[in-house]
């Protein structure tokens, strides 16, 4: 506060902060210094953590399925991303036409996202249900190849990646809002130079919404590199009788279900705590380059 | 104008496409929890049930305990939002509305955890909790929230500090020359005001906290404590799976987050302004 004297300012905000203070002290800090240590140990949660040394990144360095996670993974990141951003902008353009029965429209285009992820990842294993789904339905109606979605690992992932873009819902509206804030003279300019839809929309449209654009790229890389919950339930789902979190061939054998089963299945808490510094390390040269090469693309308006 | 014309004819055409694309999964999952067991397992498949099953829903509390699953799963989740809700206010006035050295560092330390995979402090936390025999209570699950959310928690503070700032300052400093200590201003000035940010973090809490999979696995050990989402999933690998009851489930495990929604449209279309992705 303005009037206060220095020193009562510090003591409230520093009291205000406190419970996020000592959140963050036993929450966050010390567990990530904590997973560092661990992560030069082959603790098992039953005998003291002895020191390995590097043992853990060097079996880590040599484990097929190591890769194999990694590479699933940055296929949701690489793939997935740029596809839900796309069909996220695609939607709000068209819904920015000034159109009758937008509230409706808008509702549609976002209601998926509201449905737990449980019962979403529920819903999809019955929809894509080789047999008796209503997506092999459709396609076998208007003769088109009906693959076996979630059991055929060339289609495992791709699978992933429809569930994705039904949840693109709050992409949609970030950009929706971001379209409404760009200037309508900008537009009515462009028309008296003659420009067309195509031009409009990689002249102005783009440009203004690549502040947008970067918080998304960003946010999805985050949240991909981190994909679990879909993949353990569909996993689940296709092979019950071993409990296996990798579904068909470790098609979707991702990063953070590869930690998850070294920790609390295989009780390897050194090797998963190496994992996970690996996946900070990756997550956060891939932000840094993000932005980094954010400075050349885009735009903040005035 | 024929040009304009064209232009929002294909609008209307396309929207109205892929809100039929968008919408149908829920028609499939309506139909399906309405079908015998038999016609879920027709070929070909049938969209709408030739005869309606509503008993379906009653057959599901006979299944599994699903009062038992949603009694719990309201448990944590309304803890949770009473934690966050005492807990990321604060910390937003602490970095939006209190000049103090601390702020500067804070708030940027408070929105940078957000980049932070779970995965990195995974393993330690279930150690600690584990040590102080946490694990199978619901205590992992409902503590973080009173202390900030852990790293998800920047996002309600982001959302609050926001709405804290568009608070006049000299309505702050009124209230000071009557003598009214910071913590006055905070309860009887901040919070008041800032009605509909409070809404939106309680709303995207709780929708974050029911639909929460990952933490009650780790975290939860006897089925009598199981969350809804946990109790479906072994639903789904314990038993020969019966779609039509399955679906039943899912649909009464949706309704209150679909009612949230329905109800409280414009927090929704606020908040994810806000941040576009989570909750």
């Amino acid at each position: 506060m303005r009037s206060g004297c220095k020193t009562t300012d510090f003591r409230n905000g520093f009291l205000f902060s406190l419970p996020w203070l000592v959140g963050f002290f036993l929450f966050i800090l010390y567990p990530i210094i904590q997973s560092l240590y661990y992560s030069f140990t082959d603790f098992n949660l039953f005998q003291a953590p002895g020191f390995i040394g590097l043992e853990n990144f060097r079996e880590l360095f040599t484990d097929d399925l190591f890769y194999k996670s990694l590479y699933n993974t940055l296929y949701m990141t690489f793939l997935g991303s740029p596809v839900y951003i796309v069909i996220g902008l695609l939607m709000a353009v068209l819904l920015n036409n000034k159109i009758r029965g937008l509230a409706f429209f808008r509702t549609a285009f976002y209601i998926p996202y509201i449905l737990p992820i449980v019962a979403t990842a529920l819903l999809w294993v019955w929809l894509l249900n080789p047999v008796n789904g209503l997506l092999n339905m459709f396609l076998r109606a208007i003769h088109l190849p009906a693959p076996n979605w979630l059991a055929d690992p060339a289609f495992t992932k791709v699978s992933l990646i429809l569930i994705g873009a039904w949840r693109t819902g709050p992409i949609m509206i970030l950009f929706l809002a971001a379209l409404q804030d760009v200037p309508k003279t900008l537009y009515e300019a462009a028309d008296i130079d003659g420009a067309g839809i195509i031009r409009k929309f990689f002249k102005i449209t783009l440009p203004a919404l690549t502040p947008a654009i970067l918080f998304q790229v960003i946010m999805q890389i985050i949240v991909n590199l981190q994909y679990f919950t879909e993949a353990y339930i569909i996993s689940g789902s296709t092979d019950r009788l071993n409990q296996s979190v990798g579904g068909p061939l470790n098609s979707l054998m991702f990063y953070a279900t590869y930690l998850y089963q070294n920790a609390f299945l295989y009780l390897k808490m050194g090797k998963a705590s190496a994992m996970a510094w690996v996946l900070f390390l990756v997550a956060g040269t891939l932000t840094f380059i993000v932005f980094k090469s954010s400075k050349k693309w885009v735009f903040y308006g005035d | 104008m024929v040009i304009k014309d064209k232009k929002k004819i294909f609008t209307y055409i396309a929207v109205s496409l892929i809100s039929i694309v968008y919408l149908l999964p829920f028609v499939w999952l309506l139909a399906t929890s309405f079908k015998s067991f038999a016609e879920a397992f027709s070929i070909p498949p049938t969209l709408l049930p030739r005869e309606f099953h509503p008993e379906n829903y009653v057959e599901v509390f006979r299944r599994i305990p699903f009062a038992r699953y949603t009694g719990n799963t309201l448990l944590i989740t309304l803890s949770s939002v009473v934690g966050i809700l005492i807990s990321a206010p604060m910390a937003a006035f602490a970095v939006s509305k209190i000049k103090w050295k601390g702020s500067k560092f804070l708030f940027p330390l408070m929105i940078g955890c957000m980049l932070i995979p779970i995965q990195v402090t995974l393993v330690p936390l279930y150690v600690t909790f584990k040590k102080m025999g946490w694990i199978g209570t619901y205590l992992p699950l409902i503590v973080p929230a009173f202390l900030g959310g852990g790293l998800g928690g920047g996002y309600y503070i982001f959302l609050l500090r926001q709405f804290f700032l568009g608070v006049p300052d000299s309505l702050i400093e009124s209230a000071e020359l009557e003598g009214a200590s910071t913590r006055l201003i905070y309860w009887h000035i901040m919070l008041p005001l800032s009605k509909a940010a409070l809404i939106t973090v309680g709303i995207f809490m709780f929708l974050n906290t029911w639909s929460d999979f990952m933490g009650p696995l780790i975290y939860l050990t006897r089925d009598t404590m199981y969350t809804l989402g946990i109790g479906l999933q072994a639903f789904l690998t314990s038993h020969h799976v019966e779609w039509h009851l399955l679906m039943a489930a899912s649909v009464l495990f949706s309704i209150p987050t679909l009612l949230m929604f329905f109800f409280a449209q414009k927090y929704f279309i606020e908040g994810a302004k806000t941040s576009g992705l989570k909750f």
